[in-house]
């Protein structure tokens, strides 16, 4: 049910991890749904460089936090912030319909840290 | 890779013997039960020697043996057919709420047809209370129907007792014993059973036949109409062939039952009590002992059970899971929320089934890569033992 490249991110997740020092974190999901993504972000210039998550969830919630990073390292704040649900389940050449709605949680993850960069930022300036 | 099969209670393997007795049944005896030349009669001979067996399994007459397409064949004539016997169209039906959907749904139906339905709980280790079931039995209750054994945690529900409070107040008892069959004795005499659904696939037999037993006397509607086979209980041309497996599977079931079932306690015993020695935060699901001889239910904290079938998977063993991202709803199965399992409990839930045929060796190579699995998930989840508290308060659900 799971195409070749999910099962690759799934088995090999990229980039698991926490930063430490990170610029910008992102919490989504909820345990009780059965999928919560962490995903942490370093950001100099505006650009992404360097990014990590863990996640608790099923093959296809591993597979896009795996996917996301992939994506949205190097990137722009701007274009980070343009990648959607559909892109990154098309990168990774589909996903089942159930879960496109429930496990696709990693766009909203790093909307939510690039929204917790630009807070700590403005409160700082 | 040898591939290990560790999923019985989802579907098992045709065993040679039967498959051998199927087989000629869809070549050269090819006939139809019903006619009345010789090719028709060999077949309806074979199938009745057929249910001489399937009903010497369960201590019942052949004549009490009706063949459908599977158990939720039979669970749907039992309820429907029971329930709504000569046009009634309002009654109350206690049941359980670990039934299998085949009961559930049925249900579900009955009430949008003016029909009342009650689910009685069960306790945290999956059982239910006879006390309970005495006390919700009601003055207009047409049919008492509780599982003989759960399919997903496996336990055995009291139906001998239950069962005998039914037919003291005159009310048919029903038992969905799908995953029972050969796997714990059942006796419909003694365990004051009318009416039992079954599965052949789950034994060993082939899949598309199963068998609703009747009681004789008991009061029932049919659901499919047409020529009357089955004693006009379930019209349609018998399956001679699956018939014929379905039987074999019964009278194997019942020659092997002491060694297979000595065989597979002893695997699951072994799977029970290795498990929380070599995994810490895992959980048993159901209860310990009254549970069938090839089931074991383990929960993992701070993983999910998709993601760990996946992983065993890819390690060539195959077992199956309740969370919900297995089921395609948002909501962990039904079961495991009934055992009082908060829903974070309830996803990271992993169900081995064993069957006669599984080993030692089968058993110690998943002991052996088990630990190492759920690790790797749990490295990539966010939550540990320390964080526990704080991550575990959410909001509602993002979608």
């Amino acid at each position: 049910m799971y195409s070749e490249k999910v099962m690759d991110h799934f088995a090999n997740p990229r980039n698991v991890g926490e930063i430490p020092d990170a610029d910008g974190i992102g919490k989504v999901g909820n345990p009780q749904c059965g999928d919560v993504m962490w995903l942490y972000i370093k950001v100099k210039d505006d650009i992404i460089t360097d990014i990590k998550f863990k996640t608790f969830g099923c093959g296809a919630a591993i597979a896009t936090s795996s996917m996301i990073t992939e994506l949205a390292r190097g990137k722009t704040l701007e274009e980070a912030k343009k990648i959607s649900r559909q892109d990154v389940a098309t990168s990774l050449d589909g996903l089942p319909p159930q879960k496109m709605h429930c496990s696709n949680l990693a766009s909203d993850a790093l909307r939510e840290a690039i929204k917790d960069y630009e807070a700590k930022k403005a409160a700082k300036a | 890779m040898k591939r290990v099969y560790f999923d019985h209670s989802a579907t098992s393997r045709v065993l040679p013997e039967v498959f051998e007795a199927m087989a000629p049944f869809y070549t050269e005896r090819f006939g139809n039960a019903s006619s009345l030349h010789s090719f028709g009669r060999e077949a309806k001979a074979s199938m009745e020697h057929a249910r001489k067996h399937l009903a010497a399994l369960i201590n019942a007459g052949p004549e009490e043996i009706i063949f459908t397409s599977g158990g939720t064949e039979a669970d749907n004539l039992a309820v429907k057919g029971v329930a709504g016997y000569k046009g009634r169209s309002k009654g109350h039906i206690l049941t359980t709420c670990i039934e299998h959907h085949a009961i559930l749904e049925s249900c579900a139906h009955m009430k949008r047809l003016g029909f009342d339905f009650t689910e009685l709980p069960v306790s945290r280790d999956g059982i239910v209370d006879v006390g309970e079931a005495e006390k919700a039995m009601r003055e207009d209750t047409v049919l008492v129907s509780v599982m003989a054994a759960n399919n997903e945690i496996g336990t055995i529900q009291p139906i001998r007792q239950i069962g005998a409070l039914a037919q003291s107040r005159g009310i048919p008892f029903h038992t969905d014993a799908v995953q029972a069959i050969g796997k714990m004795a059942i006796d419909v005499k003694k365990d004051n059973i009318d009416l039992l659904a079954l599965s052949g696939h789950k034994f060993h037999g082939p899949k598309g036949i199963g068998a609703l037993y009747i009681r004789k006397g008991t009061k029932i509607e049919p659901q499919i109409h047409g020529g009357g086979h089955e004693r006009g209980l379930r019209s349609s041309t018998e399956n001679v062939p699956g018939i014929v497996g379905l039987g074999k599977a019964a009278e194997i079931a019942k020659r092997d039952f002491d060694a297979t079932t000595a065989t597979m306690r002893g695997l699951r015993d072994r799977i029970i009590q290795s498990i929380p020695e070599l995994v810490p935060r895992a959980y048993l699901n159901g209860h310990r002992t009254e549970r069938l001889v090839n089931n074991a239910n383990f929960r993992f904290d701070f993983i999910e059970g998709e993601a760990l079938m996946l992983q065993l998977d890819m390690k060539g063993i195959a077992v199956s899971t309740g969370s919900a991202c297995s089921t395609g709803s948002l909501e962990p199965s039904h079961v495991l929320m009934a055992l009082g399992l908060k829903h974070e409990q309830a996803h990271g839930n992993l169900r081995l089934t064993l069957g006669r045929e599984n080993t030692y060796e089968e058993v110690d190579r998943f002991l052996e890569v088990l630990p190492g699995v759920v690790s790797k998930l749990r490295e990539i989840s966010p939550f540990s033992e320390a964080r526990t508290t704080g991550a575990r308060e959410g909001g509602s659900c993002v979608q």
